[in-house]
């Protein structure tokens, strides 16, 4: 075993020098989040780094739904699984349609309609907030799981058809004119040959629509106002209204609602990296 | 293929149905869903909301209203500082998530995690450090030194750039994930070339690096710009536009109209937002569909 030069420890000091600071960085307000959610009310507010007594009774209150603001705890978490489900699902459908349809069955103003997605990938999403909050209203859907769904849905296809577009043009066409040598209809095409060459993008795309839902602050809180209607992240912000927020019970049902997207996006990480930020930016 | 009869010429134009191919048929049925949202959902909502907004006395209702000068400075400060802050260490970063260890393999992966979770409670976690009496920061600063720290929110500029670093927090994973991606994509053998050479490391960068991503980092800029607009979470759930709305930016001033009720003021401020953000959409767009 060779010794180290000074050389290689002054590099590995340098690189500490930036590591540490980025991983502090990264890591307090998470730590911090996760520092009140085992600590007792009384030693989250006197600003300890550890507290002396760390307890799980806060998240035993939020299980127990036994505080004023978590009545309907399991309702409006089940109100975010719900919505970001049907967003995945509805997301992956219209997008894999009409990724399919732009790409491989090169239907006409299939183009156009591909700049149109990309002008509403490019729309800031509070910006077209406002007008569609007025349309909800006028469409009768506010308080509506459906009308936070649509709009999550017309937020996240854009996106998904343009990296699924990307991803379709990559395979090859022969794939598809064998098969209907072979006699297959575009159905049979669509479901036999493209679905499972598309497997991992798509992956990507229903991972990227759940987690965009499931973390939806502005729309939820836009859409939705009943207690029982909302969305856990809407009952979060609500929290803040009382002038005794009990902050400990926020940031403990804030991390256990943290919890589901963090382990979603490290289970699909492989996927999500290569599919999604290969379409995001074209160099 | 389509099968021509013999006679066909006859009826002029033929139905539509008989010009396109199935395949063709079926691209159209399987492109309705899409079009449909968009049309319920995009164009729809903009028409209507240009609509509301077309009467000049809203413009002049702006004009007047200091808030709304206010929040449109504190974007282009958001725009001009914080992105640049942003893009430029992601650039840094990205060349230090590219140093091969394996630990920094580690670091990396922890490194994602701002943006992988949800904006509320880690914002809000932020909001809680930086309360004057019981957070955490002014708990330490009186610790070290015996005096109050500052109220972090309370004066409109310290709260404006602390929502900065908020929105750097959350956003500099992704745009560092972005340019460490173009970073791998250059060619290995430059750079022993350049070490052959006895390049110092901003020769690297200057004459290797920066040629080779400068057009991916102007992209990931404006792209940046775009989404920065629609940032709504750091500065609502931090400061919530206070202190006295003096913290807002056009993303929260639209939402701030709208819970007012003020829909054609909601929608007059952001169309006042148009002129800058439809060049770098058309940009965007141009970049992205060639």
């Amino acid at each position: 075993m060779k010794l180290p030069t000074l050389r290689e420890v002054g590099t590995e000091a340098r690189l500490l020098l930036i590591g540490i600071p980025v991983f502090l960085w990264t890591m307090i307000p998470i730590y911090h989040m996760f520092l009140f959610a085992i600590s007792p009310k009384e030693d989250a507010f006197s600003g300890k780094l550890w507290p002396d007594h760390p307890t799980l009774h806060n998240f035993e209150i939020v299980f127990k739904q036994q505080h004023y603001f978590l009545r309907d705890f399991y309702v409006q978490f089940w109100n975010s699984v719900v919505i970001a489900a049907a967003v995945g699902a509805l997301t992956l459908f219209i997008a894999t349609a009409a990724a399919f349809s732009i790409s491989r069955l090169k239907v006409p103003g299939g183009r156009v309609v591909l700049n149109l997605a990309l002008f509403t990938y490019f729309i800031p999403a509070a910006f077209l907030a406002v007008p569609m909050y007025r349309t909800m209203g006028n469409y009768g859907l506010l308080n509506n799981h459906w009308s936070l769904i649509l709009a999550m849905v017309t937020i996240a296809s854009p996106y998904a058809i343009w990296v699924l577009k990307q991803a379709s043009d990559k395979l090859p066409v022969e794939l598809d004119e064998a098969a209907v040598m072979d006699g297959a209809t575009t159905l049979q095409i669509f479901r036999l040959v493209y679905l499972p060459l598309m497997m991992p993008s798509l992956v990507a795309i229903g991972t990227y629509a759940v987690l965009l839902a499931w973390n939806e602050y502005l729309y939820a809180f836009l859409l939705l106002s009943n207690d029982r209607e909302i969305t856990l992240p809407v009952a979060l912000g609500n929290f803040l209204a009382a002038d005794d927020s009990p902050w400990e019970l926020l940031m403990t049902t804030g991390f256990i609602y943290a919890l589901p997207p963090a382990a979603v996006y490290y289970a699909f990480r492989r996927y999500m990296v290569g599919g999604l930020t290969a379409g995001a930016v074209k160099s | 293929m389509a099968i021509t009869l013999s006679g066909d010429q006859a009826i002029p134009g033929p139905p539509l149905s008989s010009r396109l191919t199935p395949a063709q048929v079926w691209g159209i049925v399987l492109l309705a869903p899409y079009l449909l949202v968009f049309l319920a959902f995009v164009v729809y909502p903009v028409c209507y909301g240009l609509w509301l907004a077309r009467a000049p006395a809203n413009y002049v209702a702006l004009y007047n209203d200091p808030i709304f000068a206010r929040a449109a400075i504190n974007t282009l400060i958001f725009l001009v500082i914080g992105i640049n802050i942003k893009m430029l260490i992601a650039l840094f970063l990205s060349g230090f998530f590219a140093v091969q260890r394996p630990w920094i393999k580690w670091l990396s992966v922890i490194f994602i995690l701002p943006w992988a979770v949800p904006s509320i409670p880690t914002i809000l976690s932020v909001r809680f450090m930086l309360n004057p009496e019981w957070g955490v920061i002014n708990h330490l600063i009186f610790s070290f030194t015996g005096d109050d720290g500052p109220n972090w929110l309370n004066d409109p500029t310290v709260a404006l750039s602390m929502a900065i670093a908020v929105h750097i927090w959350k956003s500099l994973p992704f745009w560092t994930l972005i340019l460490i991606t173009g970073r791998l994509a250059i060619s290995h053998d430059l750079f022993e070339a350049a070490e052959v050479d006895g390049a110092s490391w901003w020769q690297k960068f200057r004459y290797i690096t920066w040629p080779s991503m400068q057009t991916l980092y102007v992209t990931c800029t404006l792209l940046s710009m775009i989404w920065t607009l629609g940032d709504f979470n750091s500065v609502y759930l931090l400061t919530g536009g206070g202190p006295a709305d003096l913290t807002h930016v056009l993303a929260t001033l639209g939402i701030r109209y709208l819970r007012l009720d003020q829909l054609s003021l909601a929608m007059a401020s952001i169309v006042c937002a148009m002129p800058f953000v439809l060049p770098l959409v058309y940009f965007m767009m141009k970049r992205l569909s060639r």
